[in-house]
């Protein structure tokens, strides 16, 4: 007899965590995909949404600041919020120079937020990281089936509406200016608008994007610690845009789910082919293989599975090739 | 007043600019800016510390200690042959990732597949080598005083010789030779320079040659002063940029300049705010940079 509570609770987890992780990829779709800007610090813009909903929304402990009990969604809204700021603020120092500044910036963001998240005790709680996060519907923990369907329809209907708003918003007169600009920036320029501001709202909406993907995912935990936002985090949400295909948003969901799926089965896989004192080596030969992943499709396949077909490759926003220095 | 930080300071900005020398010369010649870089950096600590270790097996008497150094001359040479070998570990991931994004012609694809590519190859030292830390040798060593309170170890001062005397090397290759010539002219314009006759593919090579070498001479340096992990190299990365930016990314000298400036503010900023911030203060160079001077100090605009 199979044990279908078991199936289902485990399935419905899986997918709220693939979606969890979608609604990141898709904010790096945003950035990446239709805008052509380079973020190698999604772990940050992740870290940021989690921890400024868990200081929102947790009972005051007094270990750190915070504290406010507020309500969940408020959390959330909080969450996007931070991180878009913070998005905004990068934005607003490496937009205007080359893609590669931005890159470089952003990889510096993910160091220091790190630093922070472990070593600003009174504002992260350090290593012990953020606890007692309110879980939606935990009222129904008692019946694990009743509590993973809901958290899933729950994730599942907070996807859709991120989706829906980012597919009306590529078919916007928004949406055509950021196309607009990664095919012929000067063009649009001189059709009277700034670049640089439509790059920064689409790079804070984006960010923004994460931050609630951080947040879901601190909910859904309910514990955050600084572990959690590591560079793995930013490599995993970018293969999963690359093998999904960059500039569509199914292909992000898509990369979500199929890389969500295969670290899942490579997990499984290595705690049960390996001996316990191999373990740490089995789970870095699993990055190796996610990053040779990413490269083959890089190499390979750069429009990934779904990605536009023709023309409409994401380019870099800044010339960098002939920009001779020395 | 008491200096030892001034101290410290050089010595890690001397590691500082013998990887962002690396760096500014890959993003001269291939402009991108590799983040695998500082997987080069680790690749060639632990490459020398495994040489080594063949070396100490077969010849036991270069495993000894060279006084007044920690380290025999095993490590010395081991240094030399690993340098070699880094080089070409990344001249390999130029021809099997690098040179097929190149021909594409999408700069920022190539910063992506770097990115990839430095996770996997950290991933893989973690593999073969697993995160417990290294240590060339066990040796404790006595800091000789320098006067002004500045004390230094003969590993320390024998890593500040190295730097300096790898960078002025490097000048006198990049300004005095054929070679070196036929590297700037790529660096200026590559299409001009295959026109004059110039082997582009060479001067691709050899400069991952050089890269690849220095960023090996910096990892070993590094696991003689702190340890051997596989993340040095990955930590080593936002200093390494900011010090190339700082110092106007494509210039050596700059980055020399660079690399010790970075240094030295980590050093004098730990005193005040705590050494657990140290990484930050690269990040606050870079911003600061950005900010005021994007070009660097050398100061040629883009």
């Amino acid at each position: 007899m199979p044990d279908i509570a078991g199936i289902v609770s485990y399935g419905s987890f899986f997918l709220v965590l693939v979606l969890i992780n979608g609604i990141a990829v898709l904010g790096l779709n945003l950035q990446w995909g239709e805008t052509g800007l380079f973020n190698v610090g999604v772990a940050a813009f992740v870290a940021i949404g989690a921890y400024a909903s868990a200081l929102l929304t947790t009972p005051a402990t007094g270990a750190h600041v915070g504290g406010y009990a507020l309500p969940i969604a408020v959390g959330w809204l909080g969450a996007m919020g931070a991180s878009a700021l913070l998005s905004a603020l990068v934005g607003l120092v490496t937009l205007r120079l080359r893609a590669d500044y931005l890159a470089i910036t952003t990889f510096g963001v993910a160091v220091t937020v790190g630093l922070v998240t472990q070593n600003a005790e009174r504002l992260t709680g350090g290593t012990f990281g953020v606890s007692f996060i309110p879980r939606p519907f935990a009222e129904l923990a008692e019946r694990p089936v009743a509590f993973a369907t809901a958290t899933l329809v729950l994730v599942g209907f907070v996807t859709l509406l991120v989706y829906l708003a980012l597919e009306r918003l590529a078919r916007s007169p928004w949406g055509r200016v950021l196309r607009a600009i990664r095919e012929d920036e000067i063009a649009v320029a001189s059709l009277g608008k700034n670049p640089v501001h439509y790059r920064l709202q689409a790079f804070a909406l984006g960010g923004a994007l994460m931050g609630l993907s951080g947040a879901l995912h601190a909910h859904f935990v309910g514990y955050i610690a600084p572990d959690n936002y590591q560079a793995s985090l930013t490599f995993q949400v970018w293969t999963m845009l690359i093998v999904g295909g960059a500039g569509s948003n199914r292909g992000a969901l898509l990369g979500a789910l199929l890389v969500w799926g295969l670290w899942s089965v490579t997990g499984l896989a290595t705690a049960s082919l390996f001996a316990a004192e191999d373990q740490a080596r089995a789970a870095a030969l699993r990055i190796v293989a996610i990053g040779v992943l990413l490269a083959g499709m890089i190499v390979y396949r750069p429009r990934g599975l779904l990605g536009p077909g023709t023309g409409t490759q994401p380019k870099e926003s800044t010339p960098v090739s002939g920009a001779a220095d020395a | 007043m008491n200096l030892q930080f001034v101290a410290d300071g050089l010595v890690a900005g001397s590691m500082i600019a013998l990887g962002a020398t690396g760096v500014t010369l890959t993003y001269s010649i291939l402009r991108f800016s590799n983040f695998a870089h500082g997987e080069f950096v680790s690749w060639g600590a632990y490459l020398t510390m495994t040489v080594a270790g063949w070396i100490g097996t077969c010849v036991p008497r270069l495993a000894e200690p060279l006084e007044p150094l920690s380290v025999g001359g095993g490590v010395v040479l081991a240094l030399l042959l690993a340098m070699g070998l880094t080089g070409v570990l990344a001249w390999c991931l130029d021809v099997l990732l690098y040179a097929r994004l190149r021909q594409r012609g999408t700069a920022i694809a190539l910063v992506m597949a770097s990115f990839g590519a430095s996770m996997a190859l950290r991933a893989l030292l973690e593999v073969v080598y697993t995160t417990k830390p290294a240590y060339y040798s066990t040796e404790l060593q006595i800091a000789v005083p320098l006067g002004h309170g500045i004390r230094l170890t003969p590993d320390q001062l024998a890593l500040l010789a190295a730097t300096f005397v790898l960078v002025a090397l490097l000048n006198v290759f990049l300004t005095r030779t054929s070679t070196g010539r036929a590297m700037r002219a790529v660096s200026e314009s590559p299409d001009l320079a295959r026109v004059v006759g110039i082997d582009v593919s060479r001067v691709v090579r050899i400069t991952w040659y050089l890269g690849g070498g220095l960023a090996c001479a910096a990892g070993v340096l590094l696991g003689l002063v702190v340890q051997i992990r596989p993340g040095m190299g990955f930590d080593l990365l936002l200093p390494l940029f900011a010090a190339a930016i700082l110092g106007g990314i494509g210039s050596v000298p700059g980055a020399l300049a660079g690399g010790l400036i970075v240094g030295l503010s980590e050093a004098a900023a730990v005193q005040v705010v705590g050494a657990q911030w140290r990484a930050a203060v690269a990040f606050v160079v870079l911003v600061a940079v950005l900010i005021a001077r994007p070009s660097g100090l050398s100061g040629r605009a883009s």
